[in-house]
């Protein structure tokens, strides 16, 4: 079927067939998932809108933005510091990684136990059939895990690639190794831009940021409401699509929802009867259109109510001081901020256990559900420590390993159901 | 109060065979198992067809089929942990920890003194290390599968088996069988296999004592045997070790309240 957008996903040389075929299912996909939940708040129409939009309106304006000579920066990393491209006048955009796409032109050129997240954006820009990635003027990766670092050295031959080298300890030299790379990041993104970055554009642009921050950080506090005022996947889809719709317009919509969604809770409203048990996820990122485990969990009789992800908490719970009154200044408060992100990817990583228990007693969890990609060591490592620490507490967890394919969801229902049944 | 007469049914739908237990006031009156085969609705439906409309209680894999698919009946649905660990208590209130070895899953449970799942384990999505497992490598030893356990206590040597996936344990098997390997021996070698993966994954999840073995693969000699080596005993083995889902489920629809 012809679309508005045919002739801009040609120019980005995509697959306009297979592609048609990916906007279908992903419309259905949806569908199932989202449209047919009760009681949701009118604020996800644009939620809705922003989706269904994604691969047209969204690129549209991307195209618009590069007319006017502003570059387009893909990343892949709550690491890579969106302030500096902000503040180079560029957009910045979280690359697709969340579906099972060109899977066998990825494992040509991929080992196949490599992590579903990998294997996808490989496998999207492979089988042409992500303009997010098509619109990059440079993609930002980083060496979080082995599996990332080394893939894009062979990415590199397909896009424009450059790499941010992340500690993956906390002493003071990581730090200033730290620093030293976003100096290095903020060096090439003004080249690439042609804009200086002063402090005054750095100061703009941490503010843009932290006022998103602070928008999911609201909405957080309030979907920790007992009864439950929205679901866990309607927050991780506001989470998701935080990565890549324009920061400030999607800072407005969220604080409108937050306004409504204050109304319900003081109106005691909730999508499910109190009584429902509270889960929190934590582990690995969920990307677009990643939904499988939330739906299958909220379709179990639990309702979620945290996402201690980097697509969830870890992207929002610091803000980066905004005391700086030179360029080097607000760099040091940047370092220190990314500095603070508990990835499993730093050794000892014992904050990250510190904060999932913080977090659980503060929402009043009945359990924990910790998610793993298979392959990914770092998560699925630090998940027997997470329950160590979670056990101490007094809070069940449930482990589970999964990808993107569907093939286990009846085993992975079983489990859940029997977990639900168990902190019921 | 007067004592009102309760009927409940539960029913495990595996993925080898489908067990039915009728419960009148807390006693088991009727047991049946039927082959699950490739249509395990027409299997249920056939196993029910003379039983009146009383509440029914499914578990097991085919839970939801049997809900979505036999509407004319009262019935609800809990998984197999919960089965198992309702069915267990039930039996042996003592057990801690509960192991069961069906046809497509294994499962450890680990029990609270009053019977509640405190933690539990599956293997996911592989059959390794099942019911399946053994009926393969029994069908490539050429021992019908009842016997295999038995066979296998007949070796006088103890085979390391490294490979846990079917396909490549089975190569394994040939391999040794090239050697001139006996057969019993190679049978032994696919048990200790089990046995270990078995272990580890009960590690995880519990190490306290009483252990209660139950599902289809509890009817296996061998692996009675070399479950009881590896654990602090008692091992207790339920006389119907594949019957305690069932049970567990009509036990569930027994505290529901009637309606």
């Amino acid at each position: 079927m012809p679309t508005p957008y045919d002739e801009m996903w040609e120019k980005l040389n995509l697959d306009l067939q297979a592609h048609e075929g990916l906007l279908a299912v992903l419309g259905k996909f949806y569908g199932d998932i989202y449209l047919t939940q009760d009681k949701r708040l009118k604020g996800m129409e644009y939620l809705d809108f922003v989706l269904s939009e994604v691969h047209g309106l969204r690129i549209k304006e991307l195209q618009e933005a590069k007319a006017q000579s502003r570059k387009i920066i893909g990343t892949f990393c709550v690491f890579v510091p969106e302030e500096i491209i902000l503040a180079a006048n560029g957009v910045c955009v979280g690359l697709c990684a969340g579906a099972e796409i060109g899977k066998e032109a990825a494992e040509k050129i991929l080992p196949r136990n490599t992590c579903a997240l990998i294997k996808s954006f490989v496998g999207f820009k492979l089988a042409r059939l992500c303009p997010f990635i098509e619109s990059c003027d440079l993609v930002v990766g980083e060496t979080t895990c082995d599996g990332k670092k080394k893939a894009y050295e062979i990415f590199a031959d397909y896009a424009p690639v450059y790499v941010m080298e992340i500690p993956q300890m906390k002493n003071a030299c990581d730090r200033d190794l730290w620093k030293a790379e976003i100096r290095r990041f903020k060096d090439k993104i003004e080249e690439i831009t042609g804009n200086t970055i002063t402090a005054e554009k750095l100061a703009a642009a941490t503010t843009i940021v932290n006022d998103r921050r602070r928008a999911l950080q609201r909405l957080n506090r309030l979907r920790a409401a007992s009864p439950v005022p929205i679901s866990g996947r309607d927050v991780l889809l506001i989470n998701q699509v935080s990565f890549y719709d324009d920061p400030i317009r999607f800072t407005q919509q969220i604080n409108k929802l937050c306004d409504e969604l204050e109304e319900r809770v003081k109106a005691h409203q909730g999508i499910v009867p109190e009584n429902t048990p509270r889960l929190m996820l934590s582990g690995c990122p969920m990307a677009v259109p990643n939904w499988k485990l939330p739906y299958l969990i909220e379709s179990s009789g639990a309702v979620i109510v945290g996402e201690e992800s980097c697509i969830g908490t870890r992207n929002t719970r610091d803000l980066v001081e905004e005391k700086g009154q030179t360029v080097e200044e607000m760099l040091d408060a940047l370092a220190d901020r990314y500095m603070r992100i508990d990835c499993a990817c730093f050794t000892p990583n014992t904050e990250r256990l510190d904060n999932i228990t913080a977090m659980a007693k503060d929402l009043k969890v009945n359990g924990v559900i910790h998610y793993g990609l298979s392959f990914c060591t770092p998560y699925a490592t630090e998940a027997f420590k997470v329950e160590k620490a979670l056990q101490a507490a007094g809070i069940p967890m449930l482990a589970i390993e999964t990808d993107y394919s569907m093939e286990d969801v009846e085993q992975l229902k079983t489990r859940v159901e029997a977990f639900v049944e168990m902190v019921r | 109060m007067s004592e009102v007469k309760k009927t409940v049914a539960g029913i495990d739908i595996g993925s080898r065979s489908i067990e039915l237990v009728v419960l009148e006031n807390g006693k088991v009156v009727d047991s049946r198992r039927v082959p699950t085969t490739f249509d395990p609705l027409a299997q249920c439906r056939l196993l029910l067809a003379d039983l009146p409309d009383l509440p029914m209680v499914a578990t097991g894999y085919g839970r939801k089929l049997l809900v979505d698919g036999l509407p004319e009946r009262r019935m609800t649905a809990i998984t197999e942990i919960q089965a198992y660990a309702l069915g267990s208590h039930h039996l042996y209130p003592e057990a801690r920890t509960v192991l069961d070895i069906g046809g497509q899953d294994t499962k450890v449970i680990a029990l609270s003194p009053a019977g509640k799942v405190l933690k539990f384990e599956m293997n996911d999505r592989c059959a390794a290390g099942t019911g399946k497992f053994l009926e393969f490598m029994a069908t490539a030893l050429q021992v019908p599968l009842p016997e295999f356990g038995d066979f296998a206590l007949r070796a006088d040597k103890r085979l390391q088996i490294n490979s846990m996936c079917t396909v490549f344990a089975e190569s394994e098997a040939t391999s040794l069988m090239a050697r001139g390997e006996k057969a019993a021996n190679i049978a032994l070698g696919l048990h200790l296999a089990i046995v270990q993966r078995t272990l580890a994954m009960l590690r995880r999840v519990s190490d306290t004592p009483p252990f209660l073995f139950a599902g289809g693969v509890a009817h296996n000699a061998c692996m009675r045997v070399l479950l009881a080596e590896a654990l602090a005993p008692p091992l207790i083995i339920p006389e119907e070790p594949d019957m305690v889902g069932a049970l567990g489920a009509a036990l569930y629809g027994r505290q529901q309240p009637a309606g």
